[in-house]
């Protein structure tokens, strides 16, 4: 009669001590780098801890598959100072069931969000080692930004442009007008009009020129 | 030495000291002046200063012994620079003339030594403005947060990221995929990239509007484009000396390693560092110093210019490599901090148990423990002077390096705007003077109708030249890129410089040259001037000239390729050129080097089969020849 009452005090622990172990086939490694996240606001990592994943696991389990799970049935062992520690999910029917690798992961990577906010962490700083974190897709704007800016840039350039040309060609139809006005005055001052009107061209200085001049030996 | 060749002619076809003071008395309107001196100085100094500042002059620097490199470049400079740089102005100003101009005046055979400057201009403002249309592109995509090249895009299913990026890095990426799309072979053309057209179009267009009308408008520009880069140079030494590794990057530029003088290729490096960097040979600073009034001290100028163009250097030497500093430490507390993790994961260790400082006592004692574990760890060898000596030259340090250590300072986007911006506006600023330097023969050889309006002709000149650049927007577009910069912007500058020496000393005459420059500045230059003009600066020439032509030689005839197929991968593969490069080579380098004794020969047989027509080239020195007699005088 004492034996059987041994027997069944122990076997839970018993058959947890065999279920949950390093390298368990249904199990999964947990990693934490509270230091690295948090630094000066890091916790210790302690018995309530381990209570909290716990109950976030089970959450996530429930979460998932809808059956109720409870905190009994997360069993986490191989703790280590770096913590890591090694868990295992029974099914809430039988705990000596173990539930499925794949459907942990699901429940995992359905939540993963929710497990990472109760500890504060990020999906670098909590890894399931074996559960790749979805990646972040890259952030890609509905129009390119630099499509954008190159519009801005070549109306400005274009608008310059345009008044450039525009203001010079103001200015010559003005002194077109100048010329105009300005009455036959003595010999020089034509000679002096007629190269000031030469002046956009530019005055041919003939003896500079390898060309025939006007006049000619 | 009294060593003077024979220049009939020489007096009529300059003007005399009385028509340069009649000149400038009687305000000829038809050459384009500096509104004022800070003009002129801003645009010498834009067009001096350029990217060959902050991306070459590093990275010189630091493989050729730091702070020792600073002797050699500080004695070119002197002997080499300044004299050639003081040539060109008092030239310039003394014929007012382009560079076409000014030798053609010296002496008609020489025609070609403009020209060769003309077709240089021309080459390397091709290139050099697609560089530009690069950098415009990196600043369009500035404007976000995160910056593109931050991340790496996934790949078709989802699963993971492209393997091009992860193999290589965010940055190579982003560079070699998504701007340039470059292929793996020169001859592979590839098509066109429409985004690269797009911005070489902004390019040239922003350009254009500058350059509008002369120095009229860039005069204006250069207000901006030229002050500009400092203001953003010591924005960014502050933000550089307040991050972490910064000083170790200083430290490593300048440490002085004495026995790189021994080392020949240290001078010529410094050699032809200093030339290029002085913009000499272009003609455009002739053209610019042609616009002066007539007593302007250019002697002064000539030295100012080169103090500054020489301290420039060495203040973005000292913010660049501030900034690798950074970036080097970072990717140093990386590899660290990923061995330290590995080590803590495999052996349960607590966290910071193993840090940076005990790093190697703890992995000493684990490998004589379990040295098969720490076998299967594939631990990285981290060392910070390798990552300090990473391909930090050229597009590599702009584009690549520079770009990574952004991505790492807080509000980058920011600090990317301010670099390439800096970048944009030095590159400009030197544009102005390649544009001039290839206008202003255009309009001395008279090639154009004379109605034209400059609107009119730079406008051409931008639309050719655009054209003509398209073929840097071909997925191969770098790789010609490379081979413009190596033989167009190399070779025949240097044979230019020499013969602008030569041309200078020996066939316009040395006396008549110290008299113009009395007349000039009121002073006869000093006898550091007649030794360098004589004999040192030539000498030095063809020095450098020699030693260049004779590592090209004798270099492997390879160029450097983004290959995914490569092993080397992410590093450039190695590859040969095909034989057609021989020809595209000659074109670049022999036709502008060959043009000078080309057209010698051709004005000599122009002469020889004209000798009957002799009687033409006597002009009438009457009153009724100087005018231009045309229709709208009326008697």
């Amino acid at each position: 009669m004492l034996e059987r009452i041994f027997i069944f005090l122990f076997l839970p622990s018993v058959l947890a001590a065999q279920l949950c172990k390093p390298d368990a086939p249904e199990g999964f490694k947990v990693r934490l780098s509270i230091k690295t996240a948090l630094q000066d606001e890091a916790y210790e990592w302690d018995g309530n801890e381990r209570f909290l994943f716990q109950a976030t696991l089970a959450f996530a389990m429930s979460r998932h598959t809808r059956q109720e799970f409870n905190v009994s049935n997360i069993l986490v062992c191989d703790e280590t100072p770096r913590v890591s520690f090694w868990f295992v999910v029974t099914s809430p029917d039988d705990p000596s069931q173990l539930i499925n690798r794949g459907k942990v992961e699901a429940a995992v990577r359905m939540s993963r969000n929710r497990i990472n906010s109760a500890f504060l962490l990020s999906d670098e700083t909590l890894e399931f080692v074996g559960i790749l974190p979805t990646l972040a897709a890259p952030v890609e704007p509905a129009s390119p930004p630099w499509l954008i800016v190159f519009g801005v840039v070549m109306g400005l350039v274009g608008a310059g442009i345009v008044f450039l040309l525009v203001s010079t060609v103001l200015q010559k139809r003005r002194k077109k007008n100048q010329e105009g006005d300005e009455g036959d005055d003595d010999e020089e001052a034509r000679v002096k009009t007629a190269e000031n009107g030469c002046r956009s061209d530019g005055i041919y200085n003939t003896s500079f020129s390898e060309d025939e001049p006007n006049t000619q030996m | 030495m009294k060593l003077k060749l024979p220049n009939p002619g020489l007096e009529d076809r300059i003007p005399s000291h009385e028509d340069l003071e009649r000149m400038e008395t009687e305000e000829a309107g038809d050459r384009p002046q500096w509104d004022n001196k800070a003009q002129y100085l801003l645009t010498c100094v834009g067009f001096c200063v350029g990217l060959g500042n902050v991306w070459r002059f590093p990275y010189l620097c630091q493989s050729h012994g730091g702070g020792a490199f600073m002797i050699p470049f500080l004695i070119l400079l002197v002997l080499e620079g300044i004299p050639l740089l003081h040539l060109e102005f008092a030239i310039g100003q003394r014929l007012r003339k382009g560079s076409v101009g000014v030798w053609r005046s010296i002496n008609p055979y020489l025609t070609g030594v403009g020209i060769a400057s003309m077709l240089v201009s021309c080459f390397v403002g091709l290139y050099y403005n697609t560089i530009m249309a690069w950098i415009m592109w990196y600043l369009f995509n500035s404007f976000q947060n995160p910056l593109p090249w931050s991340q790496c895009p996934l790949n078709a299913n989802k699963t993971g990221y492209v393997e091009e990026c992860s193999r290589s890095s965010t940055v190579d990426y982003f560079w070699y995929r998504e701007t340039l799309n470059t292929s793996t072979a020169i001859d592979d053309a590839g098509g066109l990239q429409w985004w690269v057209v797009l911005s070489l179009v902004a390019a040239w267009t922003l350009l254009y509007v500058c350059c509008i009308r002369g120095i009229e408008t860039t005069g204006k520009a250069v207000y901006v484009t030229s002050t500009l880069p400092y203001l953003v140079l010591t924005i960014f030494l502050i933000r550089g000396l307040t991050l972490k590794g910064s000083i170790d990057g200083i430290k490593f530029l300048f440490t002085p390693d004495v026995n790189e003088l021994i080392n020949p290729s240290t001078w010529l490096d410094a050699g032809a560092q200093v030339f290029y960097s002085f913009s000499l040979a272009f003609g455009g600073l002739i053209s610019f110093s042609s616009y002066n009034s007539v007593h302007n001290n250019c002697e002064q100028d000539a030295v100012l210019i080169s103090i500054i163009n020489g301290c420039t250097s060495v203040y973005s030497a000292t913010v660049i490599y501030s900034i690798i500093g950074f970036r080097a430490t970072e990717k140093y507390d990386d590899c660290m901090g990923g061995n330290i993790l590995k080590l803590m994961n495999a052996f349960n260790y607590p966290e910071n148990n193993i840090t940076q400082s005990n790093y190697d006592q703890v992995l000493t004692h684990l490998n004589h423990t379990n040295p098969d574990i720490i076998q299967g760890l594939h631990l990285q060898t981290c060392d910070l002077q390798t990552f300090l000596s990473q391909g930090v030259e050229g597009t590599g340090l702009a584009f690549i390096v520079f770009t990574e250590a952004i991505i790492k300072m807080p509000v980058s986007p920011l600090w990317s705007v301010l670099f390439f911006v800096m970048l944009f506006c030095l590159g400009l600023s030197t544009m102005f003077g390649n544009i001039e330097g290839l206008i202003s023969p255009l309009m001395d050889l008279k090639v154009l109708p004379r109605s034209w309006p400059k609107e009119v002709i730079s406008g051409m000149t931008c639309a050719i030249s655009l054209a003509f650049g398209l073929i840097f927007a071909l997925r191969s577009g770098n790789y010609w890129l490379a081979l413009f910069d190596n033989f167009a912007g190399s070779i025949p500058l240097l044979v230019i410089g020499f013969f602008e020496m030569i041309a200078v000393v020996y066939i316009y005459g040395i006396d008549r040259f110290n008299k113009d420059l009395e007349f000039m500045i009121g002073h006869k230059p000093n006898i550091f001037w007649q030794a360098t003009w004589r004999v040192i600066s030539p000498v030095i020439m063809i020095f450098i000239l020699i030693f260049y032509f004779v590592t090209q030689i004798t270099k492997k005839f390879t160029y450097l390729v983004w290959d995914e197929e490569a092993e080397s991968f992410p590093t450039l593969a190695e590859r040969s050129y095909p034989s057609w490069i021989y020809v595209i080579i000659f074109i670049l380098a022999g036709v502008p080097s060959l043009a000078i004794p080309f057209f010698a020969l051709y004005k000599l047989i122009q002469r020889k089969c004209c000798k009957k027509k002799d009687y033409v080239d006597n002009t009438v020195d009457t009153i009724s020849a100087k005018i231009q007699m045309n229709d709208k005088i009326k008697f």
